[in-house]
């Protein structure tokens, strides 16, 4: 710890990879997350950490490289926003499948096809719940803030390797492009470190190490899949992260809002315990795989209803409503397509759902 | 306290820049501060505009459409932005190229000749440096010394000989600025 910096949330993705001991970044540039290698190709990583830094011939150059070099045991990480995010998609499926770590940083903007290039949160169904075939999950992070955006990509690197799975840190256009002070951790070298299941050749009579995707018979995939699917539940076990803001004593309310719509919501809080005498709680999620599903369910037990805000046409709120059930009241605002919602159209919203107003 | 603000005029005219001076300003004096740019076709059209938060307490919402502050550069911001002052608000407005000038009477209006200003001291890169003394003059909440070290540290080094320039500009706006009774 050092320093206080101000920069944009792009940035502190690229300052953050070449603290973390990032091996290699591969991308293609896109709005708005184009100061991500901007950044990099400035600060010369090559010099700095002997990083290699490498502009994809496309999207889809950058992530089978990822592929490649996370295949070798490497530190690998790319980033991208929506349209370029969806042309990964196969090799993340094929990542995802052959468990090789990795980070995949998307800073989402409106959509759907090439959209706009304003904010948005509307890949919350892709980065959840699995944007290419198969089953599979990744685990997705969420940040809030310029410091978060420098925080996930440490904590990535952490749960990529400790579950060898790809992370998705899934951010948006405000959060990518605002300027906000940050707090950097102390430099990691880069790791010497052979993983035992890399590919690096076969030196002397090392065990033969294979990755791939690929099981034609059912049954043998079938285990790798169980497999799988017990690393997601152990996931869901130990890798909830989430923040309560104002959900101490009696609720009224609750908003369950991630990434900038937080932000917006603990203004609309704000508005509502002023305007109203309202007592609304924000529990943001931090992991959006795995949901924090008990402390939702344990906090809709004592309010009249339940708002999910995001930057869609209602995405999130899907897994808040298989969380809390039938009994309780859960309704969505949020303004989608690039449109990022003020705290004054949240608040609108919020009276005219809830207050008829 | 917390101050929230907008700035907003032509690409071109430091809009950014000063926003980004005011949020080192900010941290100099050990505050929290948040700088959002408009970055999409409002830029590519032409205008800029950015939101600068100031605070001594943790910031909420990065994204806003009420401020305490709006400074105001061109036509086209004024028709957005006069209204979005909360009441009681302030707004500052360089009256160059502006045929329609603000109307309200429950916020407090100023005016710096930033334009002509700069021309005067064949120095029009001065500009937003004038705009950015009339603010601090009138809001007073950053310390003169905060938002010189703000600047030393927002101009990559190679700029540092501007230093002065900058610095008169400063102070010229400190000096005309003025209150406009509507």
């Amino acid at each position: 710890m050092g320093e206080i910096k101000l920069m944009k949330g792009n940035e502190a993705i690229a300052e953050a990879a070449i603290r973390v001991g990032c091996d290699a970044y591969f991308g293609y540039p896109i709005t708005p997350q184009s100061e991500v290698m901007e950044y990099l190709a400035a600060e010369k990583p090559e010099e700095r950490t002997g990083m290699v830094l490498l502009q994809a011939e496309s999207e889809i150059g950058a992530i089978n490289m990822i592929f490649g070099a996370a295949s070798a045991g490497k530190k690998v990480m790319t980033s991208s926003s929506s349209p370029g995010i969806s042309l990964m998609q196969e090799c993340i499926s094929y990542i995802a499948g052959a468990e090789l770590p990795c980070v995949i940083v998307n800073v989402v903007r409106g959509g759907p096809g090439l959209g706009t290039i304003q904010p948005s949160q509307a890949d919350y169904f892709q980065s959840v719940k699995g944007g290419g075939h198969g089953d599979y999950r990744l685990l997705v992070l969420a940040p809030d803030s310029v410091q978060e955006m420098s925080d996930h990509v440490k904590l990535g690197f952490d749960l990529a390797f400790k579950y060898r799975n790809p992370v998705m840190i899934q951010s948006d256009g405000v959060i990518g492009q605002m300027m906000e002070k940050v707090e950097f951790f102390d430099p990691i070298p880069r790791s010497t470190e052979i993983q035992p299941w890399a590919t690096l050749g076969r030196k002397g009579m090392r065990k033969k190490n294979v990755i791939t995707s690929l099981d034609l018979d059912p049954y043998q995939n079938e285990m790798h899949n169980h497999f799988l699917q017990e690393k997601y539940r152990k996931m869901e076990m130990d890798e909830v992260r989430f923040e309560e803001y104002n959900c101490e004593g009696k609720l009224d309310y609750l908003i369950v809002a991630y990434g900038c719509s937080a932000r917006v919501s603990k203004k609309v809080i704000e508005y509502a315990k002023n305007e109203k005498g309202l007592n609304i709680g924000l529990l943001r999620p931090i992991t959006l795989f795995p949901f924090p599903k008990l402390q939702i369910e344990k906090l809709s037990k004592n309010v009249k209803a339940i708002l999910s805000v995001e930057m869609s046409a209602g995405q999130m709120i899907e897994d808040i409503k298989l969380t809390v059930g039938k009994g309780v009241r859960v309704e969505h605002y949020g303004r989608y397509g690039g449109v990022v919602h003020n705290p004054e159209d949240v608040w609108n919203g919020f009276k005219e759902i809830f207050l008829n107003e | 306290m917390t101050e929230e603000l907008i700035i907003a005029g032509f690409g071109g005219q430091g809009v950014l820049s000063m926003g980004k001076i005011l949020a080192y300003s900010g941290i100099m004096q050990d505050q929290e501060v948040s700088w959002m740019p408009a970055y999409g076709p409002e830029m590519r059209g032409g205008t800029a505009n950015v939101t600068v938060i100031v605070s001594d307490q943790e910031i909420s919402s990065p994204v806003l459409n009420r401020f305490d502050t709006a400074i105001i550069l061109n036509q086209q911001s004024m028709d957005k932005f006069e209204s979005a002052v909360k009441p009681g608000g302030t707004l500052i407005y360089d009256n160059n190229g502006i045929l329609n000038h603000p109307t309200r009477k429950d916020i407090k209006i100023y005016c710096v000749e930033a334009t002509d200003e700069a021309n005067r001291m064949k120095s029009p890169r001065s500009f937003n440096m004038i705009v950015l003394g009339a603010y601090i003059k009138i809001k007073g909440f950053l310390k003169y010394e905060n938002v010189i070290s703000g600047l030393k540290k927002s101009l990559p080094e190679r700029h540092h000989h501007t230093i002065p320039e900058n610095e008169a500009g400063l102070k010229r706006g400190m000096d005309i600025v003025k209150e406009i009774s509507i």
